[in-house]
């Protein structure tokens, strides 16, 4: 898994450098977001404009992330979605479970 | 290309979840390719993608552990008005009938795989036997 992690307006960004997130890379997405939570880094922006695919395990991993950091009072939001990424969270309803960001100011303005 | 000619590929993969971007791939180029299609070929050619990986992971998941050899068949019958997918595994199997759709106000992170291919082609049968399980996959090309 390609990530990479930057800390912006006190918000710490996951950028997803992978185009694809599917069964192969998924847990490994997965890992690395709980491995955050651990850390306490619990305001996450995760920033998916390279990922122009995503199948259920891919939208699995994330969900999972965003529970957990829910459950320390944090938040697990996204950014730079790609419509055809966007469609399958629309499909899944998942659209109504992440604040789901244009870019990451909007991400910023709207968390602060 | 798909305009005349009716085709099949046929691939056969060892059960590693590496393989699955190859597979995606080819449904995707299949579905930009499908030059008759009259609906949206972008979405068709994500949707291909999804749905292959959705059931080779399914195969991979369910395939036989123990044996490094153990192999996924993945064939695609593409014809006039009809695309269908075959995805043969030498696994236990499952229960096809007893997995339910998603509970969307309790998501879960996972059994959105069978969702996806449900509602995004036109049917899916499951068939079991001893030594070998089909998963096939119909998309009329309308």
């Amino acid at each position: 898994m390609n990530v990479t992690e930057e800390n912006i307006n006190d918000f710490n960004v996951l950028f997803v450098l992978d185009e694809r997130i599917d069964a192969h890379n998924s847990a490994e997405l997965k890992d690395y977001i709980l491995h955050m939570i651990e850390l306490n880094k619990v305001n996450i922006i995760v920033q998916l404009e390279q990922v122009r695919f995503v199948d259920s395990s891919g939208l699995g991993a994330l969900l999972s992330g965003f529970k957990h950091a829910e459950a320390k009072s944090g938040k697990l939001s996204l950014s730079n979605v790609q419509n055809q990424v966007l469609s399958m969270f629309e499909l899944t309803r998942l659209n109504r479970v992440f604040e789901i960001h244009t870019d990451l100011d909007e991400a910023f303005d709207i968390g602060e | 290309m798909c305009s005349t000619t009716n085709f099949q590929v046929d691939v056969v993969i060892p059960t590693q979840t590496k393989y699955l971007h190859l597979i995606g791939s080819i449904g995707e180029h299949i579905g930009k390719d499908l030059e008759d299609f009259s609906g949206d070929r972008e979405a068709l050619a994500y949707h291909l993608n999804l749905v292959l990986t959705e059931a080779t992971t399914n195969a991979i998941k369910h395939a036989n552990s123990d044996d490094p050899k153990d192999t996924v068949r993945i064939n695609i019958d593409i014809q006039e008005q009809e695309l269908i997918i075959r995805v043969y595994d030498h696994g236990q199997g499952f229960d096809f009938e007893s997995v339910p759709n998603p509970d969307f106000d309790h998501p879960k992170e996972q059994g959105m795989g069978l969702f996806f291919i449900k509602t995004l082609m036109d049917s899916v049968t499951y068939t079991s036997s001893d030594d070998c399980n089909v998963l096939e996959i119909r998309k009329l090309l309308l």
